[in-house]
């Protein structure tokens, strides 16, 4: 125990990095709770979204998406040779929700009136999907991952229930994600004059699905690399540099059909107007999609661990920036006035962010997230615990 | 449900003198933010100021819609529209979640974000008001006439004669009308809308139908991806237990084999 205790209290420099945004964002939620949104924000009534909802919300809602994609591909399309990973990914994607709903709680006016959508129906608006999604896919990832949890307790009957409805749980998953993601999208569908036309689209609600997709893939290979280095857990490399493939598939479709429909609404010229959107707008093209499809497309960078990698982190920041794009930079200019995130705003991001990497490193220190898989068996043949009883009494 | 009611705002008529203005803070007990209304912006305590734009004046207000998209963007129904067509916000259902501000072509709800405990504020054309037979507090103080009150289809009625009396004097063109799908407060002026600052852009169609037309694909999309992703398990899973079944055996055979060579 006191060998613990020195070894976490040892000061390194992300510790110390951690420790003092902590303490900042305390300091700037104690602020935002005694004086209002107005004492911590530059948000105002002509732009009443501004980082929180754009980068806590609907980027940490896309980087939750590598829980369903995995997800489908394990139980439903039963590639099970991907298992290995899913635990990971599964817990990202909770702790993605719960900062997710923490980020709403600070954001909100009225915090303590956010279950109000569980009886205040509004079926006409988009939010009140979201809040329904948001609500309903939190449990679901919860009781995907609690086997975990329960493994650690060693309560059997809980485990046999929680997996016996392994299937039914993940397709209401993967509905309630497809559901989520895209109307984060749909949201930004009743502001038709008041969005910059190279992002406003009818088709948002699809862009947001697709791209949250290839970011969930993405996802998949950052934390497979950073576990790897972290964890000393060697996840099998052709598994994920697999996922690179499907990258270039989803992103390709992304591509073409953001620019066909830039085409099929004359929007074309807009390409080439000299404006502060326009750049921002290739800038997203370039690094979220061009780079990406040009490096993952090769195989010598996609089959080399660094590679992989770095396009991975391509395709996350092209994708930070076109949530940031749709939520903040096509609205500057109809708003009247120019957005940028007060320090505040910039500190409870950051506080956020860190508070998800603290919990994920203690969530694989201390819980069975990476699964010990049977020796000898390949994992596709691997299921759940009476089916490899079969396999080793025929042994 | 009363008969929907309509302001029309007559640009050629307002003096800019500002009788609506305090008339709006004097009937909505709002608190003095500014000694000249020309001056003032719409926020949480002005629901309604007059902007100069060169020569004219220009009165900005909630425009109570036809189809409001607030009404159709707050996820716990805080907005509604209901009689004389007011759109009025209910304070103990808002969450703060702020999507009606930014959903609204018009940019007017405004936020108490200084508050622990905060509202979004406009205004609600004096409801109180229309309940006890009166008109809202503007156009009762309204000099010149360039604020009248009444029932939408007579206000319609009136700024077209307006234009058809004096074609000279207006512009040809009520703002309004259908903007969005139609307001309830309309506009005639002197000199084309975009040059008073006016967004002419709006499209002609309700907001709302935008995120309903999304959201009415819901039911379709659920029962058909439930049954396409339980039917994909089906099947990859009949797949996967028949390779396994066919690898039992070969282990099984092996195992005998060994056996028997022993």
């Amino acid at each position: 125990m006191n060998d613990f205790i020195t070894r976490t209290l040892r000061p390194t420099f992300w510790k110390v990095v951690a420790v003092i945004i902590i303490a900042l964002g305390i300091y700037t939620i104690y602020l935002r709770f005694t004086g209002g949104l107005a004492a911590v924000t530059n948000l105002s009534d002509h732009f009443p979204w501004g980082l929180w909802i754009g980068f806590d919300v609907l980027c940490g809602v896309g980087m939750a998406a590598g829980g369903f994609t995995l997800c489908a591909i394990v139980y439903i399309f039963n590639i099970k040779k991907y298992k290995p990973i899913i635990r990971p990914t599964i817990l990202t994607a909770f702790l993605g929700y719960l900062l997710v709903i923490f980020a709403l709680l600070v954001d909100l006016g009225r915090p303590w009136a956010i279950w109000h959508a569980i009886i205040m129906w509004n079926p006409h608006s988009v939010m009140f999907e979201v809040a329904w999604c948001v609500m309903l896919y939190t449990t679901v990832l919860f009781l995907e991952f609690s086997p975990v949890i329960i493994e650690r307790f060693k309560s059997k009957k809980l485990l046999s229930f929680i997996k016996g409805i392994t299937i039914p749980l993940v397709v209401i998953g993967i509905l309630l994600s497809t559901l989520h993601q895209s109307s984060l999208g749909a949201l930004y569908l009743i502001v038709p004059t008041k969005m910059h036309p190279l992002w406003y689209s009818t088709n948002l609600p699809w862009f947001f699905y697709l791209s949250a997709i290839a970011v969930g893939c993405a996802m998949i290979i950052f934390e497979s690399y950073l576990s790897a280095k972290a964890f000393k857990k060697n996840l099998e490399f052709h598994l994920v540099s697999d996922i690179g493939r499907w990258i270039v598939v989803i992103l390709s479709t992304y591509f073409t059909w953001r620019f066909v429909d830039l085409a099929l609404n004359n929007k074309l010229t807009l390409l080439f107007f000299n404006s502060i959107e326009t750049y921002l707008f290739w800038l997203e093209i370039i690094i979220g999609i061009v780079i990406p499809i040009a490096f993952l497309s090769q195989s010598r960078i996609r089959l080399n661990r660094v590679g992989l990698f770095v396009s991975a982190c391509f395709v996350i920041g092209g994708f930070l920036l076109n949530r940031l794009n749709v939520s903040v930079t096509s609205l500057q200019a109809s708003s009247g006035v120019s957005y940028l995130p007060s320090v505040y705003e910039i500190i409870i991001t950051l506080f956020i962010v860190t508070i998800g990497v603290i919990l994920f490193n203690l969530a694989v220190q201390y819980l069975p997230v990476y699964e010990k898989t049977k020796e000898g068996i390949p994992i596709e043949f691997e299921i759940i615990t009476d089916e490899n009883l079969k396999v080793e009494s025929v042994k | 449900m009363k008969k929907e009611k309509a302001f029309l705002i007559d640009i050629t008529e307002c003096v800019g003198c500002g009788a609506c203005y305090t008339a709006c803070k004097e009937a909505n007990n709002l608190p003095e933010t500014s000694d000249d209304p020309l001056r003032d912006t719409l926020s949480d305590k002005t629901f309604t100021v007059i902007e100069q734009r060169g020569d004219y004046y220009v009165r900005q207000m909630c425009k109570h819609c036809f189809e409001p998209t607030c009404v159709s963007a707050c996820p716990v129904g805080a907005f509604t529209k209901i009689e004389f067509g007011a759109v009025l916000y209910d304070e103990s259902k808002c969450l703060g979640c702020r999507y009606c501000m930014q959903a609204c072509p018009f940019q007017i709800p405004r936020y108490e974000w200084g508050s622990l405990n905060p509202r979004v504020q406009k205004c609600i054309m004096c409801y109180n008001r229309l309940l006890e037979g009166n008109i809202p507090a503007c156009a009762e103080a309204c000099p010149t006439g360039a604020t009248t009150f009444g029932d939408r289809d007579e206000i319609i009625a009136l700024a077209k004669q307006k234009i058809f009396d004096n074609p000279e004097k207006y512009y040809n063109y009520i703002y309004g009308l259908n903007e969005v799908g139609g307001t309830s407060v309309l506009y005639l002026s002197p000199i084309p809308f975009e040059e008073l600052g006016f967004n002419t852009h709006l499209l002609q169609t309700a907001l709302p139908n935008f995120t309903y037309e999304a959201l009415s694909k819901i039911p379709t999309l659920v029962s058909v991806g439930g049954v396409l992703l339980t039917g994909f398990y089906w099947l990859t899973n009949r797949k996967n237990e028949i390779a396994r079944e066919k690898f039992l055996e070969k282990t099984k055979s092996q195992t005998e084999r060994s056996t028997d060579n022993e």
